[in-house]
């Protein structure tokens, strides 16, 4: 038994599995409390107060829901086909609930692993997430969830190019696909005069991290570029035949979506978890990060109307798309002059 | 360790390529093409090429299955039907050329083969995948990079143009009728000039 | 390291499968996916071969591979959607106007 724990690599393995399990049941608790605050959030800006009924401030409101979810009846379509129906929801989670191995919310004890291609991987990650939107959709043997869900997929598959190309200004910058790597390479402080500020891809590259925020909306089917899941325009898009805990599993993929695609953001462009005092509170300093991120995109949801369509596609493809090249020629020959003096 | 991983997923990979090419429903078939992708992936991540791994599942199962699916399910496709003594003979002569290159492959394996002129190793770092396949692509392989884009340019325009189909045909113009018949307007406050059919 | 007859035997029964997808299967749409197998057999191969022989020239020739199925992809099922409008099938076997 002792050899067992000696080989380094099981033993490699066993924190992984600690500190997976740690993250998953971690991640899963924030996302019920995200919807919470949600709607405490939503609840405040439309001038009323948000869910304060169950238990004291409305806190345990998610485990009401949760409970009501689990309780209702589910019902599957007659025609629909039986497996890929039940599959779509859980490949709703998964790609988002991958992509947190790769995050570095702290320096060492606190990342999971370090491949160095951890950018990639969570593009790839985003990029397998629209499968379960277009399996939900058409597996309901429903013509509004088809629509919804091929309008989605289209969506995402378009704004996913915006948004690789918009990380590429920083993988020039930090030299190293790494997402380890990219933190470590914006702990350095600059100094422009008297002030000193912190070396974040977010000052060097705005108008990426606009991009990146923009795109990452759109990834996520949250508002304005919702219109695939608009209840007033497609029922209720592709998750229209969900019910119980299948739809409970489509709304924890998106706002599981929402929180990695929000801690790949921190890492990028707002330092991951370099802040100011020892390196040791660099957990307290991502997870700061991560909230305002989080409240961003809660606010835009409520602030802005819905994209049309058109409007939607005509913004991927003709705005950001461009953008993104210039952005990536720009920073290309900032990188070549610094080098080459 | 790595054999252990590679006998796992390449078996995965072949079970769901042959679980492609008998199920009956398309859509099924493509889900199992994205699973057999999805382990080459990992055996390519085995085999230290992850950028090719990763762009396996961005370009390969992200992408182009994405788009297989959406014309699947674009054009509504339902499980393929396949019975009469045509479709078996067809099969049978299918299976037949596919155990014959089989058996030609299995003489090739038995034969004596080495490997090629192996690269020595360079003392120092390894640089690391992404940054070696990037120094390569730029430099030595430039000149396909270029004509690659030029050959995704090309298919662009072609779906455009295939996929707009063909514009209607131009009707006829029609031939001049009778004159309209000549009824005089009616005076204001007057009843409307009898109709001259009417009789 | 893995043994190169072991890669190369799963690249070549994956094309194999291919190959027998092609030849069996009357779906354009699935004929087309088991020529998408047989190209990921030769990328699976260009890989191995990279790997054994120490030379990254593999994986860049994967990178092109890759770009031409892409391309391919696209244009061939605009075909088949074409050809969907006109004869309302995606069968092979149906498509034979042209029988003489």
């Amino acid at each position: 038994m002792a050899a067992l724990f000696a080989n380094p690599d099981l033993q490699m393995g066993f924190w992984a599995f600690v500190k997976i399990f740690i993250i998953l049941n971690g991640m899963l608790g924030v996302v019920s409390y995200l919807i919470y605050v949600e709607r405490k959030v939503a609840g405040h800006m439309q001038a009323r107060m948000g869910p304060n009924r169950v238990g004291p401030l409305g806190l345990l409101q998610p485990i009401a829901d949760v409970g009501k979810l689990f309780f209702k009846e589910e019902f599957i379509p007659a025609e629909a086909n039986k497996v890929i129906f039940h599959l779509a929801p859980m490949l709703a989670v998964v790609p988002a609930l991958v992509t947190f191995s790769v995050i570095p919310f702290g320096p060492e004890p606190f990342i999971v692993t370090d491949i160095n291609v951890g950018l990639l991987l969570f593009l790839a990650m985003s990029s397998l997430g629209v499968y379960s939107i277009t399996l939900g959709g058409w597996s309901s043997n429903n013509k509004y969830a088809l629509l919804g869900g091929l309008r989605s997929s289209a969506q995402m598959v378009s704004y996913e190019l915006a948004m690789g190309l918009s990380t590429i200004g920083v993988i020039l910058m930090a030299n190293s696909l790494s997402l380890v790597e990219i933190v470590r390479a914006q702990t350095a402080i600059w100094q422009l005069g008297p002030i000193a500020f912190p070396g974040w891809y977010v000052f060097t590259q705005p108008l990426a991290f606009g991009i990146f925020m923009i795109t990452a909306l759109a990834e996520t089917n949250r508002a304005p570029f919702d219109l695939p899941e608009a209840e007033a325009e497609l029922v209720a898009g592709f998750h229209t035949e969900y019910s119980s805990m299948k739809f409970g599993l489509f709304f924890l993929g998106e706002f599981m979506n929402v929180i990695s695609i929000s801690c790949v953001a921190v890492t990028l462009f707002l330092g991951g978890w370099s802040g100011p005092g020892p390196e040791s509170l660099g957990i307290v300093w991502f997870m700061l990060k991560l909230s305002a991120l989080l409240f961003f995109f809660i606010w835009v949801r409520w602030t802005y109307p819905r994209l049309r369509y058109d409007q939607l596609m005509h913004l991927g493809w003709k705005v950001l798309l461009p953008l993104a090249l210039a952005n990536i020629v720009v920073t290309a020959l900032f990188v070549y002059w610094r080098a080459n003096g | 360790m790595t054999e252990a991983l590679f006998v796992g997923m390449g078996t995965a990979a072949l079970i769901s390529s042959l679980l492609v090419i008998l199920h009956r429903n398309p859509v099924t078939s493509a889900l199992f093409l994205v699973v057999a992708f999805c382990s080459l992936a990992g055996i390519y991540l085995l085999l230290h090429a992850e950028f090719v791994g990763m762009v396996q599942i961005i370009v390969y199962a992200g992408a182009i299955m994405v788009l297989f699916l959406f014309v699947i399910m674009y054009l509504n496709l339902k499980s393929d039907v396949e019975t009469g003594i045509q479709i078996a003979l067809r099969r049978g002569i299918g299976w037949l050329v596919g155990g014959v290159i089989g058996a030609e492959a299995l003489w090739l394996f038995a034969k004596e083969w080495g490997v090629g002129p192996i690269v020595p190793e360079l003392p120092g770092l390894r640089d690391p995948n992404t940054m070696a396949i990037g120094k390569l692509l730029y430099t030595q392989y430039l000149f396909p990079f270029e004509i690659t884009s030029l050959i995704l340019l090309a298919a662009m325009v072609g779906v455009i143009v295939v996929g707009k189909g063909r514009a209607q045909r131009p009707v006829h113009p029609a031939k001049p009728g009778p004159p309209p018949p000549r009824v005089a307007p009616p005076a204001a406050g007057l009843p409307a000039a009898p109709d001259p059919e009417a009789s | 390291m893995i043994p190169l007859p072991w890669l190369l035997g799963l690249s070549v029964l994956m094309f194999l499968i291919g190959v027998i997808g092609v030849l069996v299967r009357r779906n354009a749409l699935v004929i087309f996916m088991s020529i998408e197998l047989m190209l990921n057999a030769a990328n699976l191969a260009f890989v191995a071969f990279s790997r054994h022989m120490n030379s990254l020239d593999g994986q860049i020739f994967v990178f092109f591979v890759m770009t031409v199925a892409a391309a391919e992809v696209a244009v061939g099922l605009a075909i088949i959607v074409n050809l969907f409008r006109l004869r309302e099938t995606v069968f092979v076997d149906e498509v034979n106007l042209l029988k003489g």
